[in-house]
């Protein structure tokens, strides 16, 4: 081929069908169907090779503790400090971590958005039969750079009659409280941001700070649907805090601490995952989050069939882009403070140590995010009034009475004084037996006639026409 | 667009209603539809429905146009069920002109009629589920069938939608050999795709939520607010024009009737559900049946036919298509009228919608399956 | 021939129609009847509520413009007993364009005696809501009206086709 392509000669089409009948070698593997998968188990193999090279010096012992063991960045930091210490002021130290650690979460987070929404498109195409985007890059995976891109270089409008000032404020303000999350999250054992002891408690609070935000979007656009939306979002936020907060009272009280590297650490202690003992704790803290963040069913504040886009419907370039990838965000801490205080966080019984543990807790949390997404392509959208009537007439109460029986076991497994695993086998099995129950005899059962068999649901069929009368004779003896 | 629009009274202890517009751009108005809704909070205390922005004045043009150059109106008019228009044309100009139609190309109406009643009831079930909030799932799933039936419209006569099918005395085009065996694959896989939309759908506890109960209307209603076709249905009362008034040698087919139990959103999409396996019942028998000869009779161009009236009606997907023809003997129809059963489902609608919620009324609409195009004309 | 196959016979329905309500009937047709404008929603209501007749449904209604007056046009049809029914009624000349509306008595009728007064111009007495229903408030004129936008040498209809005439070659 020469140098200067020569636009005029149909040689650049010739070049091109001769680069689409010689396949190269990958992407005829990729053509064999199997091949997918003989790529994916490749990638495994290397990773898995790169561990076990890994783990090999670990169990030779050379690398325990070093600041240059990859399985925990917590241990480079460390060293760093103590250099640092040695050399200049303490306060110099802080910061420089301090700046350190908050440009990673951000650089995370900036690959999670990227990443999240690639993933959360691909897969919702492929629940919906369809391909995804698979244009921009290998596998689409640019896409969405290229949308980020468009939608920087769009127009931002503001519409008349809008709170200019309050308007402006919302697409940042409601970021802060999806970054300020990730502080207190375990990555592994010395790698947690914001180590503090109240970790529960920052968790609820920052949590609860985005619907200030969603408010003032949704009264400051001076619409009606960005109204309704906001008042929904308020609605729900008050109603499913309470939820939230008894399950995360619950598992405070069995583990009796507020810390979440603490709460990780006693789950890898006992080697249990706090989702298995306590269930009920683990479903009202994930449904009542579905509703916190506006995710199917769930997603009543942006409703699109009904309000349009909720409180963001009047944002439109990067401030609606900012909008949509807090929601995307906001998924996916969800999915770490679940993978962190029911699933274990970053131990997985002993691979951890194998495997690096903030990959763990990467997994889980990615788990999470699937079923979330998963949720999003498979399940239609409550109500509002059906949303809060559950919150307050059946989630509550049931998180009440689960504090309480949690209360009692987290008392007795205090004063007992045999081996650990005994009580707790014990309370889940217990724990267990009550989500069960309460899911076959309190869930309340919805659509028309309680308990109507689906053969009463389905139509009659008939041959003969009619008209009211033969309505009601049919209704009669249908 | 139009002058007044009832705004509601503020009463003692309500709050102050506001308008909320909803429309003509919005995603759950299926087309260019305007509602504007006064609201309470989440209630809807009343409401105005606006339209026209489609309008083509299809029946004054219509009177300008011979019959035959008249049948790509009823394409455009549902353009959802394009062949269930042309057939109810064909059947009222040829009972006005006279016509007979062989025999061949009665049953490939019937089989081309039926194959659009299942388009257009997935894409008005999916849509109806998308309403209620499930995002594009089902509505996706329920193009996979649809997609079929427009390959097959397309292999037969070239488009997908605005079909143009149907001709006075027989239709357009004999299907091409591969036609066949395509539409046999197809009725093999529907009932099984059926069965798995119901699977998935029809025992889901949300959307039992969302639609039982949701936008009850009475038979008695349903009656006098001249609603048809499954709405109709689904109120409980057994009304067909393929059973009650048989066009087409419906006569000699064997299927039956779906009727709902209670009227709600849930029964008329239960009722569409069922229309798509009866429509398959519909056309198996059909092929079995489909005779040979000519698929269409010579019918002069300019047909003339003698001064007089007629009213043709058939069952389309969305209930009752008529065609009110007049002639004065001369080329052209002297009125042309199209019931449009679209625009006369929503009778009913501000009696449903007032007092509902704005999502109970959303789905509500979404259930009446509305085509804007044949609502404005 | 033009007859549904399930249309009940003017002349059985005028019978019935005289017997219960003299006086209503002003015109007999094979396949219609025409009713008095002033007696309309009386016989109307009357059908829907005859055990004999029984017209529950008000399948379609429509105007149309006969120069002199204007006609609307009521399909009526019994669902139990399976007929269809036509009733008429015409408006007393071009320029009085009104007859009562059928509201009251059907439902059906709300949307289109809006249609029919928006395109046809014919006021329906008793509508709650009379307005346009496509067009803009304020459109001038009434579409399909047969004298509608008039051209000079223009006549509404289509008279004859070019290759009808003699010497013309069809394309």
């Amino acid at each position: 081929m020469s140098a200067v392509p020569d636009f005029a000669s149909p040689g650049v089409d010739g070049a091109a069908d001769e680069r689409a009948a010689r396949p190269s070698p990958l992407a005829a593997l990729r053509g064999l169907g199997l091949g997918r998968l003989l790529m994916l188990g490749g990638a495994l193999l290397v990773v898995g090779a790169a561990n076990a090279a890994i783990g090999y010096v670990i169990v030779d012992g050379r690398l325990e503790g070093e600041w240059y063991d990859l399985r925990d960045l917590g241990l480079a930091v460390g060293r760093l400090r103590t250099e640092l210490d040695a050399e200049f002021d303490p306060a110099v130290s802080y910061w420089v971590t301090a700046i350190l650690g908050a440009a990673g979460i951000l650089v995370f987070i900036g690959g999670v958005l990227l990443l999240g929404s690639w993933i959360e498109r691909r897969l919702l195409a492929r629940f919906q039969i369809r391909r995804g985007p698979n244009r921009v890059g290998p596998f689409g995976l640019l896409q969405p750079l290229a949308d980020a891109i468009k939608l920087m270089q769009k127009e931002v409008l503001m519409p008349r009659g809008a709170d200019r000032l309050l308007y402006v404020i919302p697409p940042l303000a409601v970021f802060i409280p999806a970054v300020l999350a990730w502080g207190p999250v375990p990555w592994a054992p010395n790698m947690t941001y914001l180590d503090i002891n109240v970790g529960v408690l920052y968790v609820i609070a920052v949590s609860s700070l985005g619907v200030l935000a969603l408010f003032m979007a949704g009264w400051a656009s001076n619409n009606h649907y960005a109204l309704l939306g906001a008042m929904r979002t308020v609605a729900m936020m008050v109603s499913y805090e309470i939820p939230i907060s008894l399950a995360l009272l619950s598992v405070v009280l069995m583990t009796g601490t507020l810390q979440l590297s603490e709460i990780v650490a006693w789950q890898e202690e006992h080697r249990l995952w706090l989702g298995l003992l306590l269930p009920v704790a683990l479903v009202t803290f994930f449904f009542s989050s579905t509703a916190e963040i506006n995710r199917t069913p769930n997603d009543i504040a942006e409703a699109e069939s009904e309000i349009v886009a909720g409180y963001h419907t009047e944002y439109s370039g990067m401030k609606a882009g900012l909008f949509m990838a807090v929601e995307l965000g906001n998924a996916v801490v969800v999915g770490a403070l679940v993978a962190t205080l029911f699933l274990g966080g970053w131990s997985l019984f002993g691979l951890e140590t194998w495997v690096p543990p903030y990959l763990v807790l990467g997994a889980k949390t990615g788990a999470i995010y699937f079923v979330l997404v998963w949720l999003r392509g498979t399940l239609p959208r409550f109500r509002l009034d059906q949303l809060m009537a559950f919150a307050w007439k059946f989630l509550i109460p049931i998180s009440i009475a689960n504090v309480a029986v949690v209360a009692v076991e987290a008392s007795i497994f205090a004063r007992l004084d045999v081996a650990a695993i005994v009580p707790l086998a014990a309370f889940t099995a217990i724990n267990l037996a009550l989500a069960a129950a309460v899911v076959r005899f309190a869930l309340p059962a919805s659509g028309g006639p309680r308990g109507a068999p689906p053969a009463l649901r389905r139509p009659v069929l008939t041959t003969a026409v009619g008209g009211l009368r033969a309505a009601q004779r049919m209704r009669v003896s249908p | 667009m139009t002058g007044e629009v009832a705004t509601g009274e503020v009463q003692p202890g309500v709050g102050e209603p506001y308008i909320l517009n909803i429309g003509p751009q919005h995603p759950s108005t299926h087309g260019v539809f305007r509602l504007r809704v006064a609201m309470d909070g989440e209630r809807i205390v009343d409401m105005d429905m606006i339209v026209g922005y489609l309008h083509r004045s299809m029946e004054k043009l219509a009177e300008e146009r011979t019959y035959t150059q008249n049948i790509p109106f009823t394409d455009r008019a549902d353009y959802l069920a394009a062949m269930s228009g042309n057939l109810g044309l064909c059947l009222a100009a040829e009972r006005l002109a006279g016509v007979e139609v062989p025999g061949r190309a009665t049953v490939l109406r019937v089989i081309f009629a039926e194959l659009q009643r299942i388009a257009s009831h997935a894409m008005g079930n999916g849509t109806l589920v998308s309403d209620a909030g499930a995002w594009q799932t089902p509505l996706l799933y329920m193009f996979r069938e649809r997609e079929r039936i427009l390959d097959l419209f397309e292999m037969t006569c070239g488009a997908r939608l605005t079909t143009n099918y149907m001709r006075i005395g027989g239709v357009a085009f004999d299907p091409p050999p591969e036609f066949f065996p395509k539409l046999e694959s197809l009725l093999d896989d529907l009932p099984a795709r059926v069965d798995e939309y119901a699977d998935l759908l029809v025992d889901n506890e949300i959307f039992l939520a969302r639609t039982r109960g949701v936008g009850v209307i009475s038979a008695a209603d349903a009656i006098n607010g001249s609603l048809t076709g499954p709405q109709l249905r689904g109120s409980g009362v057994p009304w067909d024009l393929r059973k009650a008034e048989p066009y087409c040698g419906y006569d000699r087919y064997d299927f039956e009737i779906p009727v709902g139990r209670q009227g709600d959103v849930y029964d008329r999409f239960m009722v569409r559900m069922e229309e798509v396996r009866q429509s398959t019942r519909i056309i198996r028998q059909a092929l079995a049946a489909l005779p040979g000869g000519p698929h269409k009779t010579e019918v002069p161009l300019a047909l003339r036919p003698e001064p007089g009236e007629v009213y043709g009606r058939v069952e389309g997907p969305r209930g009752e298509v008529g065609f009110y023809l007049v002639s004065d003997g001369g080329p052209a129809p002297y009125r042309f009228h199209l019931r449009a059963p679209s625009l006369i489902n929503l009778s009913l609608l501000k009696k449903l919608a007032v007092g509902a919620s704005l999502p109970d009324a959303v789905v509500t609409l979404g259930s009446l399956d509305i085509v804007v195009g044949e609502i404005d004309r | 021939m033009p007859m549904g196959p399930r249309q009940l016979a003017g002349e059985r329905v005028a019978e019935a129609l005289n017997a219960a309500l003299p006086g209503a009937v002003v015109e007999v047709h094979a396949e219609w009847v025409v009713v008095a404008r002033e007696r309309l929603v009386e016989a109307l209501t009357w059908l829907r509520d005859s055990e004999e007749l029984d017209a529950a449904q008000l399948s379609d209604l429509c105007a149309v413009d006969y120069h002199a007056h204007f006609e609307v046009v009521y399909h009526l049809q019994s669902l139990d007993l399976n007929h269809q029914i036509v009733v008429k009624t015409r408006t007393a000349s071009r320029d009085d364009a009104s007859v009562p509306s059928a509201c009251s008595v059907y439902q059906g009728a709300l949307l289109q005696e809006r249609e029919a007064y928006d395109l046809m111009g014919v006021l329906f007495e008793g509508h709650p809501d009379l307005r346009r229903l496509f067009l803009w408030e304020g459109y001038p004129g009434h579409p399909l009206r047969k004298d509608f936008l008039q051209v000079q040498g223009h006549h509404p209809g289509l008279p004859s086709f070019p290759f009808e005439q003699p010497g013309v070659q069809a394309r």
